[in-house]
């Protein structure tokens, strides 16, 4: 088979910093070549050099890169601009922003033709139809006239791949196609991806952090670290034999530690949530009259023992943040009963409720938006201790507490008076962590907490989680879109759909042997590592 | 002699100390000190705000006002009369130039007069000629007298300079000089002193030679245009400052409740500031003005002297400008008050059982803080031009009273002479101008460090 693009000893520099060094891969005809790296890792550096769409700053130090023999470097970018979109096509990981809010969907992919091709109008229409009904987009005719907003995520998806199959590229360049994505529409758009790429014998360098994602899709895997290809392999060798201590410690991170949790142990309940209701008015007018409700949280029943974690799983928009704000009463539509410890926390007023704040605490998705970039650690992390009074008095006192909860979580003593932004995102998820355990809860929140952190910063956290509930008994209620982790903090799994509870279980049985026609799809729709597939 | 407190004065005094505290209490904190080090360390921050401290300095020189006491042979009785008018520390400093008033127009530096005139000589001949001015020595000395000011001025800085270094470092002081004049210190020292050198020669280089000449000219009824410059840095720097004072609680109360409380709250400020933004603030202002200057007119016993009466003037001039500026701020205030009260430490705040005030102190304003510092001294330049331009259409400050804007406004039919007096509006354009530049450089460092965006 012949190449259709060749990276050889590519090194980039910013100054002196050394980006990228020293890359080679070739990518040939017809084949999804994968490139697999945590956050930083030069990933989209490699395409963007690709594209020749490096910013100003950085300097190609060495190296070539060919596009069938052609060298990209020595093009011209009058000559580049034909290549780009015409030979290499690309597609991103948001697709919000690479479509233009103010132009029908339709416009959108007919410009291209247009530019390129130069076609007539009336065929334009054609192949933009032909694109849409190829992309699986339903009713080409009118979609044509939508604008993105109008479009889900998905189907925005499947505009920018229709984009970037107009002018039918030899090379498609998917940069975390489907990262912003619900796991079932993930699981479509990788299909059509690889449909496409069966059709039209076309090359996808395919660029993610998912290993999971990659063993579904990819012929050949680089994994990159600090700015090298540390291993580079045919997919079916390189998931049974990993050769680099990296790539193994990564597949490892992966695949957890798959204990079922499958006896249930006979606990008392800590938190009783029954009913629970949470509709939204949607006002409008002048006056903001009440024109009707959305049912974020419809009829929820749920419990939760002492010491236990009930993962809370479904896609955006299902709820489940809803019912994370509705149990620590941040929420004033809540109807229904939220039962801690024999008290019905929805009846309470706001200083009734100080005692049971201390009780339940939260830990947040973002580690960046989590911490007031304002504020030192330290004073973060006393400010719930001075709140509801809980811990020592005097302030050295306070400051000796908070430096043992900082060496608890992991993190170091002396960074106690730092400010956030000094931090990765895995410490800060840390100091928010430190920040809930300050006022010593019973129960805690965790509203996504890994889902913003690499792979590997990812375990870590997890079985910090898992640390400290061992020591101190505390029980999580886990929410979360990815079930690949449900199995490994979890005790119980409850899944949800559109506000509603559709299945819930202990995690063994759900996971092995779903009810509900909706947990097997998300179960089916979730990509599985090479290993578990027999 | 007496010492007079005008309300501006008051106004100005009491800003300058909590500036003091202020910074007082920003020593306190190592990492907000490091914030402003940061700030200062561009070498174009310390010389705007070398040259903004400048005008501060003679602004607050004009706001010591004294009622000099009238000479004893003057008085009748007993008690100690004082004069009719107050006169400021800076007027006494310029006292030759407020006597030295020639009769009319004379260009920079001239000996005579800029127009010419009808005479009848001694042969008995009527001729034009351009008589001479009164206060200028006709002996042409102009060399002698530059050298000696630039002398003395140099003189006198090093010695202040040095008076500086010393007291910052009284341990080492020969290696921090040394330091600082190899540009090796932390800070940029170097531009600092540069910067106060040359400010200082120049002034010591117009003082001098004002003795001797006119040395911007003098304007139509023969008053000293140097003089004018130097009184209309108090009203320009005033109109700056004490305006941004009284717009921004109104701006930060309104705009945080706006956006924290929502519902009716934020109703009912959205109304209030559409509509005052979709009222010419010309029209407001002129309003405004112009009541106060009838309610004034039929009261003249409450001023004991013409300056009681323009200041007021002035202050309410800066009142009524701060009620119709704060609309712009409170909206972008309430903006990001919104976004901030959606963030998830907000959230954990509240989680906390954190009280809303201590939210709104804690978590809100610090995140604020950034904005409001921008938009203040963003403010303070756009503010110094409004004042020109409200005294142009004539309800800005008391036409009696010093500023750049009655000076332009002057200089307008001026313009149109033949040949053209030109020196007036020079003057104030170039006072003006190195003010507000000064002010945007000195913005703009404090955007780059302040705004979070900037440093990723």
């Amino acid at each position: 088979m012949s190449s259709i693009l060749t990276v050889k000893d590519l090194s980039l520099n910013v100054g002196n910093q050394i980006l990228l060094e020293r890359i080679s891969f070739e990518i040939t005809h017809g084949e999804i070549f994968a490139l697999v790296g945590e956050s930083g890792s030069g990933k989209s550096l490699t395409s963007l050099a690709i594209m020749q769409l490096l910013p100003e700053a950085i300097t190609v130090i060495s190296g070539n890169i060919c596009l069938k023999e052609k060298s990209l470097f020595a093009l011209s970018e009058s000559q580049m601009q034909k290549v780009r979109g015409k030979t290499i096509a690309m597609i991103f990981q948001e697709p919000m922003s690479a479509l233009n809010p103010v132009m029908t969907v339709g416009a959108q992919v007919a410009e291209v033709l247009q530019i390129h091709l130069g076609l007539k109008k009336e065929v334009i229409k054609e192949k933009v139809f032909s694109l849409f009904r190829e992309v699986a987009l339903k009713d080409p005719e009118t979609r044509y006239y939508w604008y993105p907003h109008q479009l889900s995520g998905g189907q925005k998806q499947r505009v920018m791949i229709a984009i970037a199959l107009a002018c039918e590229p030899d090379l498609l360049i998917a940069d975390e196609p489907t990262t912003a994505l619900d796991v079932t529409i993930q699981a479509q758009v990788l299909r059509l991806l690889k449909d496409i790429c069966k059709q039209r014998e076309l090359s996808i360098l395919f660029i993610t952090h998912d290993m999971a994602v990659v063993s579904e899709m990819a012929d050949r895997i680089a994994v990159m670290k600090d700015g090298k290809i540390v291993e580079q392999a045919e997919c079916k060798d390189f998931f049974i034999n990993p050769q680099h201590p990296y790539t193994q410690r990564l597949l490892s991170d992966i695949n957890g530690t798959k204990v079922f949790n499958a006896q249930k142990r006979e606990n008392e309940a800590l938190l009783k949530v029954e009913n629970l209701k949470v509709h939204f008015p949607v006002k409008k007018g002048f006056f903001q009259r009440v024109v009707g409700v959305v049912k974020a949280v419809d009829d929820v029943s749920f419990s939760i023992g002492k010491g236990k974690t009930l993962a809370l799983v479904g896609e955006s928009g299902s709820g489940k943040t809803t019912i994370g704000k509705a149990i620590l009463s941040l929420l004033d539509e809540a109807e229904g009963i939220v039962r801690f410890e024999d008290q019905n926390l929805i009846a309470l007023d706001n200083k009734s409720l100080i005692p049971y704040r201390r009780k339940i605490q939260v830990i947040f998705q973002d580690p960046f938006a989590a911490l007031n970039p304002r504020m030192t650690i330290v004073n973060i992390i006393r400010e719930g201790m001075l709140s509801l009074g809980v811990g020592p008095k005097g302030r050295v006192a306070q400051d000796n507490y908070i430096e043992a909860l900082l060496l608890k979580v992991d993190l170091e003593a002396s960074h106690m008076h730092r400010y956030p932004h000094e931090f990765s995102g895995g410490q800060r998820q840390r100091i928010g962590i430190a920040r809930a355990l300050a006022v010593d809860p019973e129960l805690i929140i965790c509203d996504e907490p890994t889902s913003a952190l690499d792979v590997s910063v990812r375990t870590q956290v997890l079985a910090l989680l898992e640390k400290l509930q061992i020591e101190s008994g505390v029980s999580y209620l886990f929410i979360t879109h990815d079930l690949s982790i449900v199995p490994m903090i979890a005790d119980e799994v409850a899944v949800m759909k559109e506000g509603k509870i559709v299945e819930q279980g202990l995690v063994a049985d759900v996971m092995q042997t779903p009810k509900h026609p909706y947990t097997q799809r998300l179960l089916a729709s979730a990509p599985k590592l090479m290993k578990e597939i027999p | 002699m007496k010492l007079v407190l005008l309300w501006t004065d008051v106004l100005v005094w009491s800003l300058v100390i909590v500036l003091l505290l202020w910074s007082w209490v920003i020593s306190r904190s190592p990492q907000i000190k490091q914030l402003w080090r940061t700030i200062f360390k561009s070498s174009v921050a310390m010389a705007s705000s070398v040259v903004l401290l400048f005008y501060l300095f003679f602004t607050l020189l004009d706001s010591i006002h004294l009622r000099l006491a009238l000479p004893h042979e003057a008085q009748q009785s007993q008690s100690v009369a004082y004069e009719v008018e107050m006169v400021s520390l800076l007027d006494l400093i310029f006292a030759h130039n407020i006597q030295h008033t020639e009769r009319t127009y004379s260009a920079p530096f001239a000996t005579v007069e800029y127009t010419s005139s009808i005479m009848v000589n001694k042969e008995g001949k009527t001729v034009q000629v351009n008589l001479p001015l009164k206060y200028v020595s006709s002996n042409d000395d102009f060399m002698d007298k530059s050298l000696v000011a630039l002398i003395m001025g140099i003189l006198l800085s090093s010695l202040l300079i040095l008076l500086h270094i010393w007291w910052r470092e009284k341990r080492r002081f020969t290696s921090a000089c040394k330091e600082i004049w190899q540009g090796k210190s932390m800070l940029p020292w170097r531009t600092a002193y540069v910067t106060f050198m040359l400010l200082v020669i120049t002034f010591t280089w117009l003082y001098i030679l004002s003795y001797s000449y006119h040395v911007l000219g003098t304007d139509k009824v023969g008053g000293d245009v140097l003089y004018q410059s130097f009184k209309s840095i108090r009203t320009g720097v005033l109109i700056g400052i004490l305006t941004t004072l009284i717009m921004l609680p109104v701006a930060i109360i309104l705009g945080v409740s706006a956006g924290l409380f929502g519902g009716w709250i934020d109703d009912v400020i959205q109304y209030l500031y559409t509509t005052l933004s979709s009222i010419p603030g010309v029209l407001l202002i002129a309003a405004g003005v112009l009541s106060m200057q009838v309610m004034m007119d039929n009261h003249p016993t409450w001023f004991e002297t013409t300056l009681e009466r323009s200041d007021l003037r002035l202050l309410f001039l800066i009142i009524i400008l701060g009620i119709t500026s704060w609309t712009g701020l409170c909206r972008l205030l309430r903006a990001e008050t919104l976004k901030i009260s959606q963030m998830d430490f907000v959230t954990a705040a509240k989680a906390f059982g954190v009280s809303k005030l201590t939210i709104i102190r804690r978590h809100i304003v610090p995140n604020l803080m950034h904005i409001i510092l921008i938009s203040v001294v963003l403010d303070f330049s756009g503010l110094v031009l409004a004042e020109a331009v409200l005294s142009y259409v004539g309800v800005g400050v008391d036409p009696t009273m010093h500023s750049w804007g009655n000076m332009i406004n002057q200089a307008r039919l001026e313009m149109a002479r033949e040949p053209m007096v030109w020196w007036s509006l020079f003057s104030a354009f170039v006072f003006m101008f190195i003010l507000v530049l000064a002010a945007n450089l000195f913005s703009d460092r404090i955007q780059k460090v302040l705004d979070p965006r900037n440093n990723t």
